[in-house]
């Protein structure tokens, strides 16, 4: 008897299950090798499993109206919605890891088992995080007043953001 | 950067020393950090990527002044790269396939050793990487650590309390480190144990991949053994998870040589010889049919049934015989036919007779 799937000899009787009626396969080595342990698609992996992951845990104890009053939470610093965050996989910016705090503990531990970060610290933190933020929330708002053709915004907001950047350049 | 020169030598996870390097490929740490005042990538204007790109540039450039980085650092403009550039990049394993791939302000800083290097604007604004011969992730470790903390000198990372350093990503959380060991396991394929060793693996939350990332059939049989969490544990304890799993495979592995030796040593033997002779003799070849028969030679070399070449060379194939490397070497563009047939010249040169040596580095 030849392979169903190539032309070798089948050695390999299988009787696999598909919707509850038996059907009968006859593959040779490699090809009955590959059909019981089919190979991982590596490319899908990120991407969608993240996505998968994130819908996979939002399922659980969530409303229609609070998962759709949830996608509408947005971060004040990088304007993402949580929505865009769940279709990307990909944060916005270090604030998302604030302002969504509540909602990304249950997917890192998901992930990682555990929710705390334990090693290395940078000796040099953030003093004030706040003010790091602050400047990617300044640079999206002078875009935005300069789409909306609004200069004397626009301007008084590159001043903000220049003052901020030069009392920094001064400390370090 | 002259990537010509790059392209005649091994690089470093090529070079075929160091601890284990029969079976241990080699030992590459990397480290994703991001800068505390501009959005991730995803969510960068193009003003921010060039300004992300101009202050990560300099301030990893000036390292050369630093410490064991004294030296050379070069910067590498990625986007300003040709399609063969970046992707010979790629297959030095200097860049991510994603990193050649994308679109916008990119860049990579290495160093000419090519132990060293960072990724500029790929998935997150920084990724460092250090990469080692043979098993030593110890060395590998105590590098991108003083790297890490010679570039947080002069910039400010994302980072908080709670969640550690802060990634585009939610898997790279926390250490925002990915510890990986690339290993050669053609006895664990030839038996079909691989599989079983994979599933293990997967068990204690390690991932496998293939040499470029691929799935679960690696070509030229490397695998490479990487932690999938990166928060909740130390950067020494998620090291040690890869480091204590390592000696276990490698164990694995020279058994099922034992075994093939052993019960089948005319096959194993008659396998490794034809693989050889085709290499020898082919007049166009794939760049998959040549990682697979490489694989074979090997094992072939490493269990003394190949007497006339060293691992070094056979190392060198393996990186000489990618398609971007190949056109890089040849000094034209060729199409994949055109490829198969210089792959096979370049194959019969280096393995019949007159065959310069390796490049040791």
């Amino acid at each position: 008897m030849k392979c169903q799937k190539c032309d070798k000899p089948a050695t390999f009787h299988i009787t696999d299950l598909v919707d509850g009626k038996p059907n009968e396969l006859h593959l040779c080595e490699d090809c009955a090798h590959k059909f019981l342990a089919p190979a991982v698609d590596e490319a899908s992996e990120s991407l969608p499993a993240m996505a998968g992951l994130l819908a996979q845990h939002l399922a659980v104890g969530e409303t229609a109206e609070e998962l759709a009053r949830l996608d509408e939470c947005t971060c004040p610093v990088c304007g993402i919605t949580f929505l865009e965050f769940r279709k990307q996989g990909r944060l916005g910016c270090p604030h998302d890891y604030v302002c969504f705090a509540n909602e990304l503990e249950p997917l890192l531990l998901n992930i990682h088992g555990e929710t705390r970060h334990v090693g290395k610290v940078p000796k040099r933190c953030a003093s004030n995080a706040e003010q790091q933020t602050q400047l990617i929330r300044l640079r999206r708002q002078m875009k935005e007043a300069v789409t909306a053709e609004d200069y004397e915004r626009a301007s008084s907001l590159r001043d903000e953001i220049r003052t901020i950047e030069s009392a920094r350049e001064i400390k370090t | 950067m002259d990537l010509q020169e790059l392209a005649k030598s091994n690089g470093e996870w090529l070079r075929g020393s160091g601890p284990q390097s029969d079976i241990v490929i080699s030992s590459r740490i990397r480290l994703a950090r991001n800068l505390a005042d501009f959005p991730f990538i995803a969510r960068a204007t193009d003003s921010d990527r060039d300004e992300i790109g101009r202050i990560l540039r300099e301030r990893v450039e000036k390292l050369h002044v630093a410490g064991r980085f004294a030296g050379q650092l070069i910067y590498v403009d990625v986007r300003a790269l040709e399609e063969v550039d970046r992707k010979f990049l790629v297959e030095r394993q200097l860049i991510s396939r994603e990193h050649a791939e994308a679109d916008g302000a990119r860049g990579v800083v290495i160093d000419p050793r090519e132990q060293v290097s960072v990724m500029i604007n790929e998935e997150d604004h920084l990724r460092l990487q250090v990469m080692k011969s043979g098993l030593d992730l110890t060395a590998a470790w105590e590098q991108i650590n003083e790297l890490d903390d010679l570039i947080e000198a002069r910039v400010t990372y994302a980072y908080n309390d709670r969640f550690g350093y802060l990634t585009a990503c939610p898997t790279n959380v926390g250490t925002g480190i990915r510890v990986s060991v690339m290993l050669h396991l053609p006895a664990l394929v030839i038996t079909r144990q691989i599989d079983k060793v994979f599933r293990s693996l997967q068990k204690i939350s390690l991932a496998v991949r293939g040499l470029y990332g691929e799935g679960s059939q690696a070509t030229g049989d490397f695998y490479q053994i990487s932690n999938q969490v990166t928060l909740g544990l130390s950067e020494d304890e998620l090291i040690k998870k890869v480091a204590d799993v390592v000696p276990v495979l490698i164990d694995y592995e020279r058994q099922a040589r034992d075994f093939l030796i052993r019960e089948s040593q005319e096959t194993l033997h008659d396998r490794v010889s034809r693989a050889y002779g085709i290499l020898r003799t082919a007049q166009t070849i794939s760049s998959e049919e040549t990682m697979h028969l490489l694989s074979s030679v090997r094992m072939g070399v490493n269990l003394g049934l190949i007497n006339d070449l060293e691992i070094p060379t056979v190392n060198q194939l393996f990186i000489h015989t990618q398609p971007a490397h190949l056109q890089k070497l040849a000094g034209v563009e060729l199409d994949t036919s055109d490829r198969n047939i210089e792959r096979a010249a370049y194959l019969r040169r280096h393995l019949n007779g007159d065959r310069p040596r390796a490049d040791h580095n």
